[in-house]
């Protein structure tokens, strides 16, 4: 029964065949490279950031976070597409990926990566001036339905940005045009939050912790929330369907995925090793502080999310006049 | 009174001392090379404060921001590379004072008005910060459109050039500001399909182009200046008493703009140094000097910048709002640490709050002792040979600029820039009026759409409000002043046709 025989040697061969998978299977033997498409300091960069010391702790290799900026976020996203598959290149995607393409600013959409964890999602909020007269979202909603297209103001972030499409979707669910009430862009959330302050705007739809200063102030007020249920860190906005009974949610979502023809084992590595870093108190602890919207779903899941919110977000472009096609 | 004991006890612990020290050495480290401004040294320490005391990781904030814009100056003053936006307005200057051989003056003045106007703007943020955030509140598209506006005209007023060349420079930094999608209606313009272009011209990169890099070119193309005379480099603080009483009052001035203007959020340090430093040569005496090495801008705009530093704390501390981007990291970082801006922070947190003050004073007296030892040092720089100096500059300029992203593109912007830089200086085009352009490009175009699209296209709001009607008055005396004065000239050169007089306009 010592004869070599040919079973031996294919069983060998395929042994040796496989050491590749098996080192891989021992993935991350060396230090991960982490792209994150916006500039340090800003929302993604931190939550991207705890991530990395997080799975840093989890699988005791060092996670490198590189801010590949420029191009509106294009640049590093087409970073990660384009990394080598070997789960040594991953990154953090935003919700600009199922944007960006549909006005025809890039070839780049979700089927570019391997989705591996969604971890955040922020939904949008509707803010009016304290002194505004409406007190809640439904006497809002009628006085925009009695306005003349374009009376009523609001704002946010940029032309086309994330909470201009969650206006527009808004709008488009109570059967009105999406641009009835008149977009003004502004330079992110903090210049609309003061033009709210100073009297400038009817309301924004901005995300609530990028106002909770202001209404903690005493200036502004929050009137619903875009999401299924309502947030953990602001239990007493209520959502849409509760306040005015319109199905409609949307937000700024960020999950970490890597580039196409990943190893199915380091796939499933990271996607093990994501649901601890989300589920560990350190993490929530922080997303909890900063007011970051707690989302999680897994490599699978944040895929079925990821074409959801194209089809949503092309929807919402396109009837806003944004899409090019 | 419990509250402020409770502060000092909060300050004087172990781990936050430590955390002032050495963000301070870190801070003047990170701004003095060149490239990599304060904001990217704030953000690159957020990671840190993952794992400190909520004091010790606001401390870590505040010392080396306020450390990292006065090591900015450093070489602006020794090698004509501004470290920050901020330190742009008056960097020709200090270079001037340093060719002339008094660089321990120029650098000495950045540090001794830098700690003053943190201080001065310190005291503002503890005495009047709800009464100057009530004013910041009242601002909206169309005060800030004047105000761009203003600061652009300051371009005509830095330059030593004429007029006509300062507003062409400008008009390019406009034009290069429009470059990207960042803009009221988010379509690309002057993209050319290039996916780096979406995103415009970063200040940062067009900044170091302009300035050092097209001075290694004119290094290049120029043979070596006769070596500066050897000899032992002078007291640095020495001379600062003496500037200090003579230029009281621009100090005062500097300080107060700086205030002002830091509190509006999105205006910030960068605005305030050209404002002041245009106020200066608008009011002094001798207008004349400046540019030549002339200490009184540098006095007047190196207090304003750090004041406004400072005040840039009071909308982000009370509504969340970020004074710059600087506050905007730092915002975060409070939320992180529990600390949530609002009125609550000053009223429920009282001691937390005076912490802060007794940071920033103490930042800006450690600031003194660290920033000469760092003179001197770096100081070292003017008497190594040119052809070692050069090269090493442009190496720290390539390295500054893909730090700041990652990308390639940054650096070929800086290269790009550089020659363009050397082209103006040669034909007279001052580069200053240009890196004006592209900073205010985007503030100007956002509020002047923004304001329109709310009025319905409608004129009158511009000059309605309050505030926005003065701002709007202010301007329009600043714009038609040259030309009264060129009206007066000639009436009082054609009742005496013997003496002609040299106005501020050139025959």
């Amino acid at each position: 029964m010592t004869t070599t025989t040919r079973r031996t040697l294919l069983g060998t061969g395929a042994a040796l065949a496989a050491t590749p998978a098996i080192a891989q299977a021992r993935w991350p033997v060396r230090p991960v490279q982490l792209l994150c498409p916006w500039a340090a300091g800003g929302g993604t960069d931190a939550v991207l950031r705890i991530i990395a010391s997080l799975l840093q702790r989890d699988l005791g290799q060092p996670f490198n976070v590189i801010n590949r900026t420029g191009g509106s976020g294009v640049v590093g996203h087409a970073a990660i597409a384009a990394a080598a598959p070997d789960g040594y290149t991953l990154g953090m995607i935003t919700a600009e990926i199922c944007m960006l393409h549909w006005q025809g600013l890039t070839e780049l959409t979700f089927r570019n990566y391997t989705p591996l964890g969604l971890m955040n999602n922020d939904p949008p909020g509707i803010q009016v001036n304290n002194t505004s007269p409406y007190q809640n979202v439904r006497a809002l909603a009628d006085a925009i339905k009695a306005s003349r297209p374009g009376q009523f103001k609001a704002s946010g972030t940029g032309q086309g940005g994330i909470w201009h499409l969650a206006l527009a979707g808004w709008l488009g669910a109570m059967g009105l045009r999406a641009d009835h009430v008149r977009w003004v862009p502004s330079n992110g959330a903090a210049p609309a939050m003061q033009d709210l302050a100073a009297g400038g705007l009817d309301f924004t739809t901005n995300s609530v912790p990028e106002a909770r200063a202001i209404i903690e102030a005493g200036r502004a007020r929050s009137l619903a929330v875009m999401a299924p249920e309502r947030l953990s860190a602001f239990p007493n906005i209520p959502t849409l369907k509760e306040a005015m009974d319109v199905d409609y949610s949307t937000g700024a979502w960020r999950g970490v995925a890597g580039p196409l023809n990943m190893p199915p084992a380091v796939v499933s590595t990271m996607d093990a090793a994501l649901k601890r870093v989300f589920d560990s108190t350190d993490y929530k602890d922080f997303l909890n502080n900063r007011g970051f919207g707690l989302v999680y779903a897994d490599a699978a899941g944040f895929g079925r999310h990821l074409a959801a919110a194209d089809a949503s977000l092309g929807d919402a472009m396109k009837a806003a006049g944004l899409a090019r096609s | 009174m419990d509250d402020l004991l409770e502060a000092f006890r909060l300050v004087a612990a172990t781990d936050v001392l430590i955390a002032i020290f050495a963000s301070a050495i870190y801070g003047l480290v990170v701004g003095s090379l060149p490239g990599l401004s304060a904001t990217m040294a704030i953000a690159l320490l957020v990671p840190v404060t993952f794992w400190l005391s909520p004091i010790a990781a606001i401390a870590t904030i505040i010392t080396a921001s306020a450390m990292a814009i006065f090591s900015g100056d450093l070489p602006g003053a020794l090698l004509r590379i501004p470290g920050t936006p901020a330190s742009a307005a008056y960097t020709d200057e200090a270079y001037a004072m340093t060719r002339k051989g008094q660089a321990e003056v120029a650098l000495g003045a950045g540090l001794w008005f830098s700690a003053i106007g943190g201080i001065v703007g310190t005291l503002s943020l503890m005495l009047l910060a709800p009464m100057l955030a009530e004013m910041a509140l009242s601002f909206s598209t169309y005060e800030y459109f004047w105000l761009a506006l203003l600061g652009l005209m300051c371009a005509t007023l830095v330059a030593r050039s004429s007029p006509i060349k300062a507003i062409a420079s400008m008009l390019l930094g406009l034009l290069v500001a429009c470059v990207g999608m960042e803009n009221p209606a988010g379509t690309p313009r002057f993209t050319f399909g290039i996916p780096d272009l979406l995103g415009g011209i970063e200040p940062i990169p067009a900044l170091v182009g302009v300035f050092a890099v097209s001075e290694v070119v004119g290094a290049l193309a120029s043979a070596e200046p006769p070596k500066l005379p050897k000899r032992v480099f002078g007291s640095i603080l020495a001379g600062q008493w003496l500037l200090t009483k003579k230029y009281q009052w621009q100090m005062w001035r500097g300080n107060f703009v700086g205030i002002i203007i830091g509190i509006l959020p999105g205006a910030g340090a960068d605005m305030a140094a050209w404002v002041s430093y245009a106020m200066s040569k608008k009011f002094s005496k001798e207008p004349e000097k400046f540019g030549t090495g002339h200490p009184e801008g540098l006095v007047e705009a190196g207090a304003s910048n750090n004041a406004s530093l400072a005040s840039g704390w009071v909308p982000s501390l009370l509504f969340g709002i970020p004074g710059d981007t600087i506050t905007a990291i730092a915002i975060g970082v409070l939320y992180m640490k529990g600390l949530n801006p609002g009125p609550t922070l000053f009223t429920e947190r009282a001691s937390s709050m005076y912490a802060l003050y007794i940071i920033f004073i103490l930042a800006n007296i450690i600031m003194i002792p660290l920033g000469l030892i760092m003179i001197r040092m770096a100081s070292t720089v003017l008497r190594a040979p040119r052809n070692l100096v050069m090269p090493v500059i442009l190496l720290l300029c390539a390295v500054g600029a893909f730090a700041t992203g990652a990308n390639l593109f940054s650096v070929m912007l800086v290269a790009v820039f550089g020659m363009l830089g050397f082209v103006m200086e040669r034909n007279g085009f001052p580069v200053a009026a240009l890196v004006l352009g592209i900073v205010m490009g985007n503030m100007l175009e956002q509020n002047f759409v923004a304001s329109l699209i709310k009025s319905d296209s409608d004129i009158l709001p511009f000059f309605e409000r309050p505030v926005s009607s003065v701002l709007a008055a202010l301007t329009i005396a600043a714009l038609l002043w040259p030309l009264g004065v060129w009206i007066f000239n000639r009436l009082s050169r054609s009742r005496s046709t013997t003496q002609p007089i040299t106005g501020g306009t050139k025959p």
